[in-house]
């Protein structure tokens, strides 16, 4: 076997340790990749940087462990924007998952900006099935969550005394990993003409686009990029931007394997002709 | 009777959730009080208490199918204790402790499950830089344009200097012209699919759902 055919035809245990190693070098190494603003992001940070204090926001955490790297950060931004202006928040998580997740974010940056449960922000927790919840809660946030996460009732707390449904918080910003985008689109978009914008992981970025020009999202954030984005334009943490050198690596670890492989296909398909 | 029950469950069902998707929000108020509250709150209640039949159901089985691995000392038995052990201190670990941070509950889904799921998903990165590497190859004119394409959105994530901006523009026209061109073809042919089969569930055509053909 020649040289170009040992390149088309490379083990994948080396292109393992290579990947391996593209990895873990920036995470010893770290440095900065600059970040190119896109404008699907920037219309959401805009929207949420021209809420007016006292204004609430609903901020729905559906999303799991494994794709906490790339959309954790984007909630952790839009939740530090918010509370920084004094912004309310209502969260929700209907991703079996997501209640941790929520927990975490809430437990972190509440304490942070010293926000109060029931007066700053308000938890409501899980419920299964989320394309119901999100019906039910176009009606009244009490049918499917009577109490918020911690089992106080919605009518006691401060906050949620004049807040009915939808009609009552200014938009609605889903962070998803799974298929619950999709429900807030046909039920609480399409229903109920709510105002909603995406932050969704890099490999289901390109699914959400038809809903932007749509007009039915009117903001998306895409992976970790967008995550990074997110951060630039809001300066509300850098843990995405830190880890885009990762990925940057990673990604051009990957052209440099395709572009290999083709060179080494071209040359042996050569090297039979001649 | 038995045949005939749920067919109009399932009519009512299905044609009030078609009706009230339709009907603005305002006006749907007064549907809403007269009706809609039934199907919304106890319609709700009713698919919790299903699911949570169907969870029963599937932690019975999880239990049976274990167990009996570990009694009969089938290969791997000691993950089948793991997974045992796993189930009976979550279950009985957020009831007891409490599921707020820093409680055991959270303290395993944290630094057990969390990173579990966490390496589960990094290991797609080693698996998609080999398949790319492997499948990237312009062997055909529809072969490159994938290779092609693939590659201008890759490089979207990556700073290239000043090459960076019209990579990003080609980019986001690629995704918002051919791609979305086609995921609409796609999203509409499955929507008239749903559409039809809802049809024939709501209208009683198809009743495989009660174990009809």
């Amino acid at each position: 076997m020649d040289f170009y055919q040992r390149l088309m035809n490379l083990d994948r245990r080396w292109v393992y340790l290579v990947v391996g190693i593209a990895v873990i070098i920036p995470v010893l190494n770290p440095f900065r990749v600059p970040v190119y603003v896109t404008p699907e992001v920037e219309v959401i940070h805009d929207f949420v940087k021209n809420l007016k204090p006292g204004d609430i926001l609903f901020l729905a955490i559906d999303y799991d462990p494994q794709a906490m790297a790339e959309v954790h950060p984007m909630a952790k931004a839009i939740m530090r924007q918010c509370f920084a202006k004094n912004v309310k928040l209502i969260i929700s998580a209907l991703s079996q998952n997501g209640p941790g997740m929520a927990e975490q974010l809430i437990s972190e940056v509440a304490k942070e900006f010293n926000k109060k449960s029931g007066i700053d922000y308000c938890y409501l927790g899980y419920k299964p099935y989320p394309g119901i919840v999100i019906l039910a809660m176009g009606q009244n946030f009490r049918i499917p969550f009577p109490t918020d996460y911690y089992g106080v009732p919605l009518d006691s707390l401060p906050m949620m005394r004049d807040v009915r449904n939808y009609d009552d918080v200014k938009a609605v910003i889903d962070i998803s990993a799974t298929n619950a985008a999709d429900f807030w689109i046909i039920n609480a978009n399409g229903r109920y003409d709510v105002k909603l914008a995406l932050g969704v992981t890099g490999v289901m970025t390109a699914n959400y686009y038809p809903y932007l020009q749509s007009g039915q999202i009117f903001g998306l954030m895409g992976g970790l990029k967008g995550a990074s984005e997110y951060e630039a334009l809001s300066k509300q943490g850098d843990r995405a931007i830190k880890m885009m050198s990762i990925q940057t690596t990673a990604h051009i670890v990957i052209v440099l394997f395709i572009v290999a492989g083709n060179i080494g296909y071209f040359m042996s398909r050569k090297k039979k002709k001649q | 009777m038995r045949g005939q029950l749920p067919i109009l469950i399932v009519f009512v069902s299905g044609v009030f959730m078609a009706i009230q998707y339709f009907i603005p929000h305002d006006a749907g108020v007064f549907f809403y009080e007269y009706g809609g509250v039934f199907f919304y709150e106890y319609g709700l209640d009713c698919i919790i208490v299903i699911g949570v039949f169907a969870m029963l159901l599937g932690i019975w089985s999880l239990f049976r199918v274990q167990l009996d691995k570990v009694a009969k000392r089938s290969p791997g038995w000691g993950y089948s204790v793991v997974a045992l052990g796993g189930l009976f201190f979550m279950m009985i670990g957020g009831p007891l402790w409490g599921i707020e941070e820093g409680t055991p509950f959270m303290q395993v889904f944290w630094y057990i499950y969390t990173p579990i799921q966490a390496t589960m998903f990094s290991l797609l990165a080693f698996y998609i830089a080999s398949a790319a590497y492997r499948a990237f190859r312009a062997r055909t004119v529809l072969a490159t344009i994938l290779l092609l394409t693939a590659m201008v959105i890759m490089l979207r994530l990556i700073p290239l200097g000043a090459i960076s901006g019209p990579n990003q523009k080609l980019a986001t026209w690629i995704l918002m012209v051919p791609s979305m061109a086609a995921n609409r073809a796609i999203l509409i042919g499955i929507g008239l699919g749903i559409v039809a089969t809802c049809l024939k569930i709501i209208l009683g055509i198809e009743r495989a759902y009660m174990g009809h053909d």
